[in-house]
């Protein structure tokens, strides 16, 4: 029951020239309103009027009133309830879209905030075959969190949403397309494995000047400490490496990458080693700065400044 | 085309409890609607089926496993078969269809399930209504729809959750937006005038009145106080002692049981001769009653139209009564009925079956050598014996033998109507004076607020007429020489105490002024039938509504609830802002002063541009000025007495022409 008509409604869109009236992207807030919300009976509206006929004859066969009575209260229940199907997804607006951040591949977090003046309930959110049931308060703003999967680095646009309600009772199956004029950046997936980056051979000097000598303590062994600061001897003593640590006051790695060190690769793959190496860079907290062409982000260490540079090599051309 | 489908899942989740709850109390309330007409048994087997599945549920979601659904359902039909001998028609199939709805609900586990048996349930409560449409009836099958809608609601994912009882109110709202649309399909929606199958199956049976009677045969009658029929006057009702309303007259007596034989026996006979005096016209609806005798007021003058006048002023219709008629007729309260009788009735009406109550026809012809020829005195005695022999009157009377007027008479002295009129048709008879026996109504409930005479079954009433040389046919009511208060009272007076508990007087008080709204129903809503609807234009002069019509109406006004309907849903309701209506106010009055505000004019610049504009106004408008500035922008929300402040200095803003 459900394909043919989803077919039908898919048939519907493309034929009809007020169902395609928003189809180009418009910017936020969208307001629904009377003319962009369609609506048609579901399947199990159409199993149930064929019931309310079977009712209705059966009633005037036995000419029994009350039995009549009934069948016509449940049939104006039914049609009252198209208009509150209608109502559910009336005056409803999508105030805002915030995405969180993913590398090209995975999925994407996108929360959109609906606002509405009255309560509402059981509205069905569509993305990409991800769909999410929410309700609203009145006067209160919902946040729906969907995911959107990413095939590449880059703006993506958002694709249309589909925003439909059964509700209240199932008969009718309302909905209405959304098409917000927004796009994601999905962050560039990085290499899998790579070279470290070189550093330059004066900042390298200058990291062992500043190292502090002051053995702070010993620590277990790190996949990629000097081997020059293992504790030898008192690795002996016990089953596994230590490492001296030293007190770094300040003279923690400072990575600077930089776009025209890696030359010999194509653009994608520069962008991939570089995100690597941010990667690492975040992950060893050192701080580091980054050079892209036309964009040079100065040394800073921390989340938001590993977006920033993300999001600089996720927008490269 | 890019639109995304959404993914059709292989496993439909399950519904949650509230869900399950929810159709469990629907499919309860069915079954407990129909269980009234569905043998003991096996409500009782459905009723255990939808507990242990509810409990089942609760403990572990899951359907019931489908080696114990199968048998169950094979058990189902072979009950039906058992109990009724086949599953077809309204008794058998509604036995089917609750017991196939309760089974549903053992494998309903998701949605879609849950949908088919709410739709099912719907239809299961429709058919309740087969059975009773009465007005209680059919209010608790209404609200059967509130769980059932309430289901349907609880099965849409991602709703604020409520409690059970709050989750029924929306469903109550519901209907009651949808009542007018609802009420208006009802009106107009066109009958049937002859069934499209099968024939109406026959209410159920009530005993009614029969075309025959021997003792015992009423008792069932007298405990049943449904209605049987209500009679409105024109003009003030007949006195209660005249309140005789006539169906058989019976004439034929084999010894135990009275008969009444139509014209199909008797050939066909004229109406008796009736000189009237007084009369009196009334309207009578009466219930179903699968019988062909429409009761009348005694006696009647001519038949309701539709109807014939028998021979012995009883009234028939060609096909038994099956549903609620309404006829009016005439009747005279002092009449000369048969003031000759022929020698055929005089034979017909002293014939008693020989070697029967030797006793009684003794008793008779020592009357007849003590009085003589004196009719008159004959009855007297034989009601003086009723009054004053030991007589007692109830409605559980000693079993009678083979001589029933003699048991009657001579042992057990205690009956109801049909044994006092029985045996005292007898005893005239032996006496030589013709005698008959007249089954009917007698009594009954004056409403004063319906203004209509109620009358149940239970005053269902026997009493003989005799006929005296010079008077005609004469009443004579034996029973209530022995209880009078069951003449003027009415039989719940008679029968005293017999009764039971819920037939006190308070009770039948409260139950015989509730007969009003039963009335109203039963006229207004049950009996709106094919007839009544090509009227329903009467009043707007048209006379006969014919079906297209009636279409057209129907689709007239459906139209008219939706755009109704639509221009609520439509209807987008603006955050009032009363401050911004003052302040436009102001600003047509500028205008018509000469000072109009700019598109991109804030109302800083315009007020001050105004102000100089109209230095006879300036103070005035600077300050209006700095009100409306500070309401604005100093508060959230403008505090309501400086609103109303400014509001008025606004109102009393004079308007002053400029001359330029």
């Amino acid at each position: 029951m459900r394909d043919p008509l989803q077919r039908f409604q898919r048939w519907a869109e493309q034929r009809l020239p007020a169902l395609t009236r928003f189809r180009r992207p418009e910017s936020l807030p969208i307001e629904l309103h009377r003319r962009r919300i369609y609506i048609v009976p579901s399947g199990f509206g159409i199993g149930f009027s064929i019931l309310l006929l079977v009712m209705l004859v059966g009633a005037l066969n036995y000419a029994n009133n009350a039995a009549l009575l009934l069948t016509c209260l449940l049939g104006a229940a039914s049609a009252a309830s198209m208009l509150v199907a209608f109502r559910s997804l009336d005056g409803l607006r999508l105030s805002h879209i915030r995405a969180g951040h993913a590398i090209a591949g995975q999925a994407i977090e996108l929360t959109l905030a609906f606002d509405s003046s009255r309560q509402r309930n059981a509205i069905r959110l569509d993305l990409s075959g991800d769909t999410v049931a929410f309700a609203i308060d009145a006067n209160t703003t919902a946040q729906v969190k969907l995911t959107l999967p990413t095939v590449q680095r880059g703006w993506q646009p958002l694709p249309r949403l589909r925003l439909w309600s059964t509700w209240p009772l199932g008969l009718f199956r309302v909905w209405s397309w959304l098409y917000p004029d927004q796009s994601v950046l999905v962050w560039p997936r990085p290499e899998v494995a790579g070279p470290s980056p070189h550093a330059p051979a004066d900042d390298a000097r200058h990291m062992r000047l500043h190292r502090g000598d002051e053995l702070a303590a010993l620590r277990d062994y790190r996949a990629g400490d000097p081997q020059r600061h293992i504790a030898w001897k008192a690795s002996a003593r016990h089953d596994h490496l230590l490492v001296k640590d030293f007190e770094q006051p300040q003279s923690r790695p400072q990575w600077q990458l930089d776009w025209r060190q890696l030359s010999a690769l194509d653009n994608e793959a520069r962008i991939a080693r570089l995100a690597r190496w941010l990667n690492e860079a975040q992950a060893q907290r050192c701080s580091y700065s980054l050079w892209l062409p036309g964009n040079e982000i100065a040394s800073n260490s921390g989340p938001l400044h590993y977006a920033r540079c993300m999001s600089a090599l996720a927008q490269l051309p | 085309m890019t639109s995304p489908t959404p993914r059709r899942k292989a496993v439909e989740p399950p519904i949650d409890s509230r869900a399950f709850d929810l159709l469990s109390l629907t499919m309860a309330l069915v079954l407990g609607l129909h269980a009234p007409h569905l043998p003991w048994w096996l409500s009782m087997a459905l009723a255990l089926t939808l507990g242990g599945r509810w409990w089942q549920r609760r403990q572990r979601a899951g359907r019931v496993p489908r080696w114990l659904k199968l048998p169950l359902l094979a058990l189902l039909t072979l009950a039906v078969i058992v109990e009724y001998g086949n599953i077809f028609g309204r008794e058998p199939g509604s036995a089917l269809a609750v017991g196939l709805l309760i089974l549903k609900l053992l494998e309903t586990e998701t949605a879609r399930d849950a949908r088919v048996g709410t739709s099912f349930a719907c239809f299961g409560l429709m058919t309740a209504l087969l059975f009773d449409q009465g007005l209680v009836a059919t209010v608790v099958v209404a609200l059967g729809l509130l769980p059932a809608l309430a289901t349907l609601r609880s099965l849409e994912p991602g709703q604020a959750p409520t409690s059970l009882a709050r989750g029924l109110l929306p469903g109550l709202a519901l209907s009651a937006a949808a009542l007018p649309l609802a009420l208006a399909a009802f009106l107009l929606v066109p009958r049937l005038s002859s069934p499209l199958w099968g024939a109406p199956s026959p209410g159920p049976a009530r005993t009614g009145l029969s075309d025959n009677m021997s003792p015992g045969n009423f008792t069932d009658l007298l405990t049943d106080d449904h209605p049987a029929m209500r009679v409105s006057f024109e003009g003030a009702p007949p006195p209660p002692d005249l309140r005789y309303f006539r169906a058989y007259v019976m004439w034929n007596f084999d010894g135990r049981s009275w008969r009444y034989l139509d014209a199909r026996y008797t050939g066909p006979r004229e109406p008796a001769t009736l000189e009237a005096d007084r009369s009196i016209h009334y309207q009578i609806s009466l219930q179903p009653t699968h019988q062909r005798v429409l009761p009348t007021l005694d006696v009647p003058l001519q038949a309701p139209a539709q109807a014939s006048l028998q021979a012995d002023r009883e009234v028939l219709v060609d096909k038994p009564v099956n549903d609620e008629v309404s006829y009016s007729a005439r009747s005279a309260l002092r009449y000369r009925l048969q003031s000759t009788l022929d020698d055929r009735s005089r034979r017909l009406g002293l014939r008693l079956p020989a070697g029967f109550n030797p006793r009684t026809q003794a008793l008779a012809t020592q009357w007849r050598q003590r009085y003589g020829s004196d009719d008159a005195a004959i009855v007297q005695a034989a009601l003086t014996l009723f009054h004053d022999g030991g007589f007692r009157y109830t409605l559980a009377p000693a079993p009678l033998g083979r001589d029933s007027v003699d048991d009657f008479l001579f042992d057990t002295r205690e009956g109801f109507c049909e044994h006092y009129s029985s045996a005292f048709t007898v005893l005239m008879r032996a006496a030589g004076i013709p005698a008959r026996v007249v089954t009917g109504y007698q009594g009954g409930y004056w409403n004063k607020l319906g203004e209509y005479l109620l009358v149940r079954y239970s005053d269902a009433h026997a009493w003989s007429e005799v006929w005296l040389a010079g008077r005609g046919w004469v009443r004579i009511d034996p029973t209530g020489a022995v209880r009078p208060e069951r003449v003027s009272l009415g039989a719940a007076a008679a029968a005293g105490d017999q009764l039971s508990w819920y037939r006190n007087d308070w009770l039948q008080g409260l139950r015989n002024h509730w007969d009003i709204v039963n009335r109203w129903w039963d006229q207004g809503v049950i009996g709106f039938d094919a007839l009544r609807q090509r009227g329903l234009l009467t009043p707007f002069g048209i006379r006969d509504t014919d079906t297209a019509t009636l279409g057209i109406l129907l689709a007239v006004s459906s139209v008219l609830f939706i755009a109704i309907g639509l221009a609520w849903a439509l209807l987008r309701r603006r955050p009032r802002d009363p401050l911004r209506d003052a302040l436009r106010e102001l600003e047509r009055k500028l205008a018509r002063m000469g000072v109009v505000r700019g598109l991109a004019e804030g109302p800083q610049h315009y007020l001050s541009r105004a102000a100089r504009a109209l230095p006879g106004q300036r103070d005035e408008l600077a300050r209006l000025m700095s009100c409306y500035l500070e309401l604005r922008y100093a508060h959230d929300e403008p505090p309501p007495e400086s609103l109303r402040m400014f509001q008025r200095t606004v109102q009393d803003f004079r308007v002053v022409n400029v001359v330029k």
